[in-house]
């Protein structure tokens, strides 16, 4: 009987130890957070300084200067663009603008096959769409090239029910493929039918520079969601033009900054607001209010005689 | 059939309660029924193993393209919002008029609505790219998007409307409850849950009959609202056919047509199937519902006209070319079958008293739900085909659409669907109220409280 009792009590004892032990635990762990969390603070939020491993190496900054920084210093340019959240961030001070040259354009489709291939993007789904367009019937037929026209008053940023498709501040619209819902009222309300939409699981290449997704990029693409021309967003932070504008043999594209007032095909570059003034620019379909990023000049005096491509589909006047 | 009577004394007002208590408890399915019951199952299933595929595979088992992205799973939604419009017609404004023959459809009606708006709110999840990511509607919605208004209105009518059917129906669980005996236990769990401990207190009725009073008037509003806010999903955009002021009170007349037929259909059969039942859903009410019927398509024929004929007359643009597929093009069969079969024929018919009797209104009633749907159809599908830039440097099968059977089979169970909740709803609840009828035939408030309840 004692012995019952006897040990009745020692369990009770390393029970009631364990509960001590399991307290200190959380007290320790508790301290623990704590004094991280103070210590970042009193540092200032800084990481610590890698050891420098005293071998140099050089290395050009964007403004042109040569400088020589320590090697553990010089972390890899990560090719995948911005995270989901960086990504609302439009580069900052620039409005980018289009002007397409409508005179120039002979329907080589070097725009739409280095798009198609810089996005992996399949056949039939076509970011970029050149138009055979013909105003009347005794107008002359001519090509239209057609990206996204990140219209300053989106009408599909606005119908979105979720702030999957954005605007930013250097104008371009964007689509988070992680937040959008499918519904494709997007597609509905833009008038352009810029849109397309990945109705199944779409097939892309593995060897991708990069595998993890951004808005910046568009890829890699997600099944059942939206998307469309992004401008290039990657390229642009580089500093470097649109993949569409550099594979146009012809110059019909201009891309550029409205702040400050210049844009460039490759070959020239021109004050924006002077091209658009001396050639007659305008926008398609302004009276729908969209005040669209992309600016046509008008196809006359053209560079190519218009020559009728196979019929893609019927025709239509505009 | 018998005519009404109202009761002299108060003897055979207990009377004419205990003949309803006797007549109007669900009844037991014959083989129509049961045949019925299997069919609808069967249609079901079938949608859900699409929809399985659906699923997995992605939206490529429809016949949707980047040129027609929202096909008939929008059309069919935009019908189920149509037809549970009625709800608040017959029940609501019926109710508030003070309309003395209500009684035996109010509950038809209702849980048309109840049943209508819970498919509407399925089967738009069924067209989304990402059902995954519904949740994201609540984390991220934004209230510019017409398609938040539509959740918010629909999840209020469907909150409501339940409601609506559940407060004047407690009674009837109750009755059931306590006078269905030789029932399965869990059907009588299920009476006792759902009776919500309703025990035939002049107390409660009063609390019900008030509550009623404030759903009427609460319901009329967002009623509309939900109709009007899915006409803003295409209003809202630029598109050739949906770029219109007029859509809002065209839908909203649209829907009180479809609603209203659907109610005559559901009399019809409820009255064909179940004994004893023309003695109470009678001549005269599908003759009150014929007339009702009429006024509502004269009032949906003139936004019609509004819709077609000012556009057609100045024939502008895109939106010429869209009115001349309808008119004459590749949508002008269906176009012109909806307007004659679906609005037309009917308002012939049911001008005259012969054309109001059950069979030739039940006809009519059937060929104005089906133009419902069709109508729809065409009001999604053409636009979407007449985008403003040509139809070019795309698939050439973007330059069509037909709906796959798969997505006609996930069409065919939703429907399936909202008539297997109604028909089990029938089988299982008093379809008419029994205690609002006796109120609407003279049998005094105290009567009812007392004896609704006893056996003879």
């Amino acid at each position: 009987m004692s012995q019952k009792s006897e040990d009745l009590e020692k369990k009770d004892d390393s029970a009631s130890g364990r509960r001590k032990f399991l307290k200190l635990g959380i007290l320790t762990a508790g301290l623990t957070i704590a004094g991280g969390g103070l210590q970042k603070v009193l540092s200032d939020e800084k990481d610590p300084e890698p050891k420098e491993s005293g071998t140099k190496i050089k290395v050009m900054t964007p403004d042109g200067k040569l400088v020589e920084v320590d090697s553990t210093h010089i972390k890899e340019h990560d090719h995948c663009g911005a995270s989901r959240d960086e990504s609302r961030q439009g580069i900052p001070g620039k409005k980018y603008v289009m002007v397409i040259d409508l005179s120039r354009c002979k329907n080589a489709l070097k725009c739409q096959k280095s798009c198609q291939k810089h996005h992996f993007l399949p056949e039939q789904d076509k970011w970029l769409k050149v138009y055979k367009m013909q105003d009347n019937e005794e107008a002359s037929p001519y090509w239209m090239p057609k990206p996204c026209l990140h219209c300053d008053k989106p009408p599909c940023v606005k119908v979105c029910p979720v702030d999957a498709t954005f605007k930013r501040s250097d104008g371009l619209v964007l689509i988070d493929n992680e937040r959008c819902i499918g519904c494709r009222f997007c597609m509905a309300a833009c008038p352009y039918s810029t849109r397309t939409f990945n109705w199944d699981e779409p097939k892309q290449p593995d060897n991708r520079a990069c595998n993890e997704y951004s808005p910046e990029t568009s890829n890699p693409r997600k099944k059942g969601t939206v998307e469309k021309c992004d401008f290039c967003p990657d390229m642009l932070k580089l500093g470097k033009l649109p993949h569409c504008v550099t594979a146009c043999p012809n110059g019909v594209y201009y891309f550029g900054d409205a702040n400050e007032d210049s844009v460039c095909n490759g070959d020239e570059t021109v004050r924006f607001r002077q091209l658009l003034k001396d050639k007659a620019g305008y926008r398609y379909m302004e009276a729908l209010g969209t005040e669209p990023s992309v600016y046509y000049l008008p196809a006359s005096n053209r560079l190519f005689p218009f020559k009728d491509a196979e019929p893609e589909g019927e025709e239509k006047h505009s | 059939m018998k005519e009404i009577i109202k009761p002299v004394n108060e003897q055979e007002a207990i009377e004419m309660l205990h003949r309803y208590n006797e007549d109007l408890l669900p009844q037991k399915f014959g083989m129509a029924g049961k045949l019925w019951v299997t069919i609808l199952c069967l249609v079901i299933a079938i949608g859900l193993y699409n929809y399985f595929w659906q699923l997995k595979l992605g939206l490529t088992v429809t016949g949707l393209s980047d040129t027609v992205s929202w096909g008939i799973y929008i059309s069919n939604f935009v019908f189920f919002v149509a037809v549970s419009l009625v709800g608040s017609l017959i029940t609501a404004i019926l109710n508030l008029l003070n309309v003395s023959w209500r009684a035996p459809i109010t509950r038809i009606s209702e849980i048309i609505a109840v049943s209508g708006i819970m498919f509407a709110g399925l089967i738009i999840i069924v067209d989304m790219g990402r059902p995954d990511r519904i949740l994201n509607m609540f984390l991220h919605g934004r209230i510019q998007s017409p398609i938040v208004w539509d959740v918010i209105v629909v999840m209020t009518y469907m909150t409501i409307s339940l409601l609506f059917l559940i407060f004047p129906l407690l009674p009837g669980i109750a009755f059931c409850r306590d006078r269905m005996t030789n029932i399965p236990k869990w059907q009588h769990k299920m009476y006792k849950i759902l009776s919500f401990g309703w025990t035939n207190k002049k107390a409660q009725y009063e609390i019900v009959v008030k509550a009623i009073k404030i759903l009427s008037v609460l319901i009329i509003p967002v009623a509309l609202s939900i109709h009007t806010v899915t006409s803003w999903l295409f209003a809202t955009t630029y598109r050739p056919g949906w770029d219109s002021t007029n859509f809002g009170a065209y839908f909203v007349a649209g829907a009180f047509m479809v609603g209203a037929a659907a109610v005559i259909a559901g009399m019809f059969i409820i009255r064909k199937f179940y004994n004893r039942y023309d003695e109470y859903i009678t001549d005269k009410h599908f003759d009150r519902m014929g007339r009702m019927l009429v006024l509502l398509s004269f009032v949906y024929l003139y936004f019609t006209v509004n819709e077609y004929f000012i556009p057609g007359y100045k024939m502008k643009g895109d939106e010429g070319e869209h009115l001349k597929e309808l008119f004459v093009g590749h949508y002008a069969p269906m176009f012109w079958m909806v307007q004659i079969f679906g609005m037309i024929i009917p308002i012939l018919v049911l001008l005259f008293p012969k054309g109001r009797k059950p069979v030739p209104i039940f006809i009519m009633a059937v060929f104005v739900i089906i133009g419902a749907w069709f109508k729809r159809y065409l009001i999604v599908i053409p636009t979407m085909l007449h985008p403003f830039l040509p139809l070019q440097q795309i698939p050439e099968a973007s330059k069509h659409y037909s709906a796959t059977f798969a997505e006609w089979s996930i069409t065919g169970a939703s429907l399936a669907g909202a008539l297997l909740v109604i028909t089990l709803f029938i089988r299982y609840f008093p379809i008419i109220s029994i205690w609002e009828l006796a109120e609407e035939r003279g049998v005094p408030h105290d009567t009812i409280y007392e004896h609704l309840n006893e056996k003879e």
